[in-house]
């Protein structure tokens, strides 16, 4: 019926890369300078789109990070702690200001570092960093209003560990509350990741923070079981289970506080009473935002038996509509996997769910050459047994299962060693707040996924963690006061 | 092409269908979530067509134009020298495409048809007791009559929203199907005044209600009412013709009317049909925008892409 067929296939919208001057070589940013580890290491982080080098970045030994801590423990007991409020909250608005004033940079920063859509760094990831700032900023001088009873204290130095899937915003999540409560950082972004936070290094100097209120020292595994094992008060971690659990054995009979955001199996439970339309974009938005890299992701699809066929139907109509390929088109909306590793545990895992019988779907779409890449991936016909099922794969992988009657719903959402986010599909009031309360998630989505917000608390049940993070709540994991 | 009928359209019901019976079938439609789908018009507003796409986009656009006068002091004048625009819209580039149509208050159909006869411009005219509707069947049916017979090709008919709120759904169906009896040969476009039906579920009900009832388009607004064209609203109306043709295997084409004065705007409407309806509605059968103003944005957008420079309104003209 068209005069010719689709002739409206966008052009390349590229943005412009030289908005960010990217160094060769970053060192380690301790007590407010930039410094050469002690025993030499260096690291190349790479483009995942591109497989090219972008840079090597130093990899903190032992010794580099007692040094940061050392400057941390100095700066909150000379400076930072002793700031009335009021003054720490004009540092953090001036960060925010900032971060906000410098979003575009960032945002192709961490396109280029990590792999996603340019608009998604553009249209999500930058405008809730400095969000975030914003909003702690603005409990800096209130803390005694907070809830916590008169003069809540921070606990001191906190030793941060942050991964790979939302570089940026997680180092916001984990410096605005800590700094806002007088506490000072030491903050250790992922191996795979590290620029966005070491630019973040220069917007706080910029805004001419204190040396040592925030040391940021990079590297791998070993440079983080350092940080844990330093000597600092509390110690704060995003990422696997694995490594959560191995953090929690590290830190166990010492005085340190913990808290931990893990992983999830988030279940997306649409009724047939949902708006349909907006259900579909939900799962799109719950499953394929940051190509599955959310540990809230509803990687799960529960969808009551009356409407699975037509929903799933509208969904694989709806995905092939989506376009993957190069990050940095502003029309891009799966842009690449972080790294080789994570593509091969993605791939490893989609390929046990074909072997164990459930049915797999993938819209037609050319994947690039060079770089990593996995395509959108809907599985059919599951079960609850599966590996794909139980297991969280990080990535575009969508699960989907059927259920009867809302108890099996909340049955089969529940029954994961996890318990970080859920999302509720239905016109009907009363059954989503009687979901809410049934369901053991620690964010509860109601026809909508994938929301964040400063002022609203996030964190999990389970194997997902605990603590908050974000809101009032976030607070209290920086103060040394009881919840 | 999906072969699972979309939920709430298992079994369309027939024309003459009671009150009850519509009821029951049109508020068993899925819900539209507001803020989702509001969340997903400005989504996609960010997409950036650049280039090629967008030299495509702006012919793409003249094309769907329904180039429009409705004003109580339109003259023969006025309106022939708006279908003499609209069969040149950029005398100096050959290469610029007609608009789709001229619509016109029905009195001015025979003036406009006198520029239009023999070309490929459609004559359009608003009919029905436009913009209120609020005249008995009988007048309603005598003024589509009166313009087809003038030489209208497309009658733009407003739906009774007073009927259509109060629940009498029948009644809005009756007009729709005696609406489109009346126009013979000529298409119906049924305008749903969205700005008057307030919610997106009752925009969802009004395109299928107007859908059984024959309309060969849905159309957006009169233009007389704030707010006319919402891209929100059209994209429920999208939604609504695909469903609508996966139930039935009839295809029924959208207008967006009022309100869309820039390119850019209306660029982003082209993307809503691509990414929602689909490509088989980017064409003027099955797409268009009611507009007076856009035409000349997108006369000036075009020469820029040719010369590097947006002239201004000085160099368009006004007619």
């Amino acid at each position: 019926m068209s005069d010719t067929p689709n002739p409206f296939t966008y052009a390349p919208a590229p943005q412009a890369a030289d908005v960010v001057d990217i160094r060769s070589s970053y060192g380690l940013f301790i007590d407010g300078e930039w410094a050469d580890p002690v025993e030499g290491g260096f690291r190349k982080t790479v483009n995942p789109a591109t497989e090219q080098v972008l840079a090597e970045v130093a990899d903190a030994s032992k010794a580099d990070v007692d040094r940061a801590v050392a400057a941390a423990r100095r700066a909150q007991e000379e400076v930072w702690g002793p700031m009335p409020g009021s003054e720490r909250a004009k540092y953090l608005f001036r960060v925010a200001r900032l971060i906000a004033e410098r979003s575009r940079e960032l945002a192709v920063l961490e396109t280029i570092d990590n792999g996603k859509p340019i608009r998604e760094s553009r249209d999500s990831d930058l405008p809730l960093v400095s969000a975030h700032f914003f909003y702690y900023a603005g409990w800096a001088d209130k803390l005694d209003y907070a809830g916590f009873g008169p003069n809540p204290q921070p606990l001191g130095v906190a030793g941060q560990i942050i991964p790979w899937n939302f570089p940026l915003l997680m180092a916001a999540w984990k410096l605005a509350p800590a700094l806002a409560t007088g506490n000072t950082v030491v903050l250790k972004p992922a191996e795979t990741t590290p620029l966005t936070a070491l630019h973040l290094a220069d917007i706080l100097q910029q805004a001419d923070l204190p040396p040592g209120v925030v040391n940021i020292v990079t590297g791998a595994g070993e440079t983080g079981q350092a940080l844990v094992d330093a000597d600092v008060d509390k110690v704060a971690f995003t990422g696997s289970t694995a490594v959560g659990k191995a953090i929690q054995r590290q830190v166990a009979g010492t005085k340190k506080r913990l808290t931990l955001e893990l992983g999830g199996k988030a279940a997306n439970i649409v009724f047939d009473d949902a708006p349909l339309d907006q259900a579909v974009e939900g799962i799109v938005n719950g499953i394929f935002f940051n190509q599955g890299h959310v540990c809230c992701a509803g990687s799960r699809l529960l969808v009551q038996e009356t409407i699975a066929e037509p929903l799933i139907e509208r969904l694989k109509q709806r995905l092939t509509t989506l376009r993957l390929g190069d990050p940095m088109d502003k029309n891009t909306d799966i842009g690449a996997i972080n790294s080789a590793e994570q593509l091969e545990r993605i791939t490893t895992l989609a390929n046990a769910g074909e072997e164990e019988g459930a049915e797999r779907w993938s819209p037609p779409c050319d994947l690039p050459s060079q770089g990593y890449w996995f395509p959108p991936t809907v599985f059919a016909g599951a079960s609850q047994s599966m590996r794909i099922a139980q297991e969280e794969i990080f990535g575009p992988v969508l699960t989907t299962l059927t259920f009867r009657t809302p108890d099996e719903a909340v049955a089969k959402a529940n029954n994961t060693p996890y318990g970080l986010s859920a999302g509720v599909w239905t016109e009907k009031g009363s059954r989503i707040l009687w979901m809410a309360q049934q369901l053991r998630a620690g964010v509860v989505w109601s026809n909508t996924f994938n929301r964040f917000d400063p002022t609203s608390p996030f964190g999990g049940y389970k194997e997902s963690g605990f603590g908050r993070e974000g809101g009032r709540q976030g607070l209290s994991a920086y103060l040394d006061v009881e919840i | 092409m999906t072969t699972l009928l979309p939920p709430g359209l298992e079994s369309v019901p027939e024309p003459n269908a009671s009150d009850a019976q519509l009821r029951r079938f049109l508020h068993g439609l899925p819900g539209v979530d507001q803020v989702g789908a509001e969340g997903r018009v400005a989504q996609l507003a960010t997409r950036s067509i650049k280039n090629e796409s967008k030299d495509w986009a702006l012919d793409m656009l003249i094309r769907m134009i329904d180039l429009t006068t409705l004003e109580g002091a339109d003259t023969p004048g006025k309106v022939m020298g708006l279908a003499r625009k609209g069969l040149r819209p950029d005398p100096a580039d050959p290469t610029c495409p007609p608009v789709a149509a001229i619509c016109v208050y029905p009195d001015m159909v025979a003036d406009v048809a006198s520029v239009t006869n023999g070309t490929p411009v459609k004559v359009a005219a608003v009919a029905t007791a436009f913009p209120a509707g609020r005249a008995s069947l009988d007048i309603k049916v005598a003024d589509t009559r009166q313009a087809v017979a003038d030489g209208a090709d497309e009658i733009d008919m407003v739906i009774d929203r007073g009927a259509f709120l109060s629940g009498r759904y029948g009644k809005v169906l009756e007009e729709v199907m005696a609406a489109k009896e009346a126009c013979g040969d000529a298409h119906l476009k049924v305008i749903l005044e969205t700005g008057e039906l307030a919610t997106y579920d009752n925009v969802r009900r009004a395109s299928v209600l107007a859908m059984i009832g024959g309309a060969d388009f849905i159309k957006t607004s009169t233009g007389k009412i704030a707010p006319a064209a919402t891209r929100p609203v059209t994209m429920v109306m999208l939604q609504a013709v695909a469903d609508f043709r996966a139930a039935t295997g009839n295809m029924v084409g959208v207008k967006a009317a009022g309100g869309i004065r820039s390119s850019k705007d209306a660029i982003r409407y082209l993307v809503l049909v691509n990414e929602t309806a689909g490509p088989d509605w980017l064409t003027p059968d099955w797409f268009r925008i009611g507009a007076s103003s856009l035409l000349n944005d997108v006369i000036l957008q075009r020469r820029r892409r040719a010369s590097g420079v947006y002239e201004g309104h000085d160099y368009v003209t006004i007619d």
